[in-house]
């Protein structure tokens, strides 16, 4: 895989190649190379199959990390591609065209994070939060608690710890 | 040809004003607005509030109450991961048509509500839709602690966590997951209440129609269903 990333090297402007396993390996590439990036491993290097795209939120970098995980047929290995993005303005070109269902993980990631795609089919319909009003759930500045206990009635609750509750239950007198 | 032009001609002339629309004259104080539906969608469903069911004189009501508690109809909705528990339940290991009960695939042959376990907000408002589908005398039975307490999702954003706050429960099997067994015996209790003629859920519904309503649509926030669909 290293054999790639060098070849690759020479087109695009990668770093941070890590290689985690034999058959898995990821790297970060500019946000404005991805597209390119993604035809080229397509149709050049066999990586034919999108198996993910996944987002993580990095708060204190104030930045989303998107991740496009690919995999090769040919040789049976997986590249992840990753791209950072500004998390005050996550807006992220689709991929849609190249594979189509890319469109489902970007109203994924547009319900769970609220990054925009434009061009992306139906990527402002609700995938599975119906009439969500709050802010996109995934980030970890909503504090999923605190608006539980503000939403729903909580029953109250009895804890107990195990070993002390069947000792007082068997042996009260001790 | 003159004859029925002559016939349609006088049969235009009939008179028909001072007759509301449809939908207003039968409208009172006690019928439902349902003002959440598009305004052509409001003729296709009842305005009409439940009624509670008082019960008939006590020895026939005894007698009904026996025929009810042995012939329950399961309506077989899968709300959660405790409905797994309904496979084993209906099939050769755990037969519960020994008990006289079976699964019916939709609410309106049901008597027997089964909410399994954990219910988001998008399966409430099918929960209430299914709920009040079903023909009375209907019952609840709310297996997992999810659907008591919230259970592992006490904190989550899109779970609710007392289920008796948007439908009446007649039975809780408590655990997680409760085995087959213990939800045989939530039945079985279920039985006693009916044939004591104290599993009144539905009467309840009945009387507490607003407060329960007012509890569902606090959380379901895109209500675009009639208030009370039968």
């Amino acid at each position: 895989m290293k054999e790639l990333y060098n070849k690759l090297t020479l087109q695009f402007n990668l770093s941070e190649f890590m290689q985690q396993r034999p058959n898995l390996a990821f790297v970060t590439v500019e946000k404005r190379q991805l597209v390119n990036l993604l035809t080229c491993l397509r149709d050049i290097h066999h990586y034919t199959h999108l198996v993910f795209v996944t987002a993580v939120d990095w708060l204190e970098n104030n930045q989303f990390q998107l991740t496009y995980m690919l995999h090769n047929y040919e040789n049976h290995t997986d590249l992840g591609i990753r791209i950072l993005l500004d998390r005050g303005n996550p807006v992220m070109e689709t991929i849609h065209h190249l594979w189509e269902q890319g469109r489902v993980y970007q109203r994924e990631l547009h319900e769970m994070f609220g990054i925009d795609f434009p061009g992306s089919p139906g990527v402002e319909e609700p995938m599975i939060l119906e009439g969500w009003q709050g802010p996109p759930v995934m980030r970890r500045d909503f504090d999923t608690k605190k608006y539980s206990l503000e939403t729903y009635d909580h029953r109250a609750r009895d804890t107990r710890e195990p070993e002390q509750h069947m000792k007082e239950k068997l042996y009260p007198e001790d | 040809m003159e004859d029925i032009k002559d016939i349609t001609k006088t049969e235009t002339t009939i008179e028909v004003a001072d007759v509301k629309p449809d939908r207003e004259w039968r409208k009172d104080d006690a019928s439902l607005m349902n003002n959440e539906l598009p305004e052509e969608e409001k003729d296709w469903f009842a305005d009409a509030r439940p009624r509670k069911v008082m019960p008939a004189w006590a020895p026939i009501e005894k007698f009904f109450n026996w025929a009810r508690a042995h012939s329950l109809w399961i309506l077989a909705f899968g709300t959660g991961c405790g409905a797994i528990e309904l496979r084993p339940l209906v099939t050769a290991r755990y037969d519960i048509s020994r008990l006289g009960m079976q699964p019916r695939p939709t609410p309106r042959q049901a008597s027997v509500f089964m909410i399994g376990g954990y219910v988001s907000i998008k399966t409430l408002k099918r929960i209430v839709r299914s709920y009040e589908q079903m023909q009375g005398p209907k019952f609840v039975v709310a297996v997992c602690s999810c659907a008591i307490n919230g259970g592992m999702y006490w904190d989550s954003y899109n779970t609710v966590k007392r289920i008796d706050q948007y439908i009446p429960v007649d039975v809780y099997v408590t655990g997680c997951m409760p085995r087959p067994e213990a939800v045989m015996a939530g039945f079985s209790k279920l039985k006693e209440l009916i044939l004591a003629g104290k599993a009144e859920g539905q009467n309840l519904y009945a009387e507490k129609f607003d407060w329960y309503k007012t509890n569902q649509k606090q959380v379901i926030k895109d209500w675009n269903m009639p208030d009370y669909n039968w």
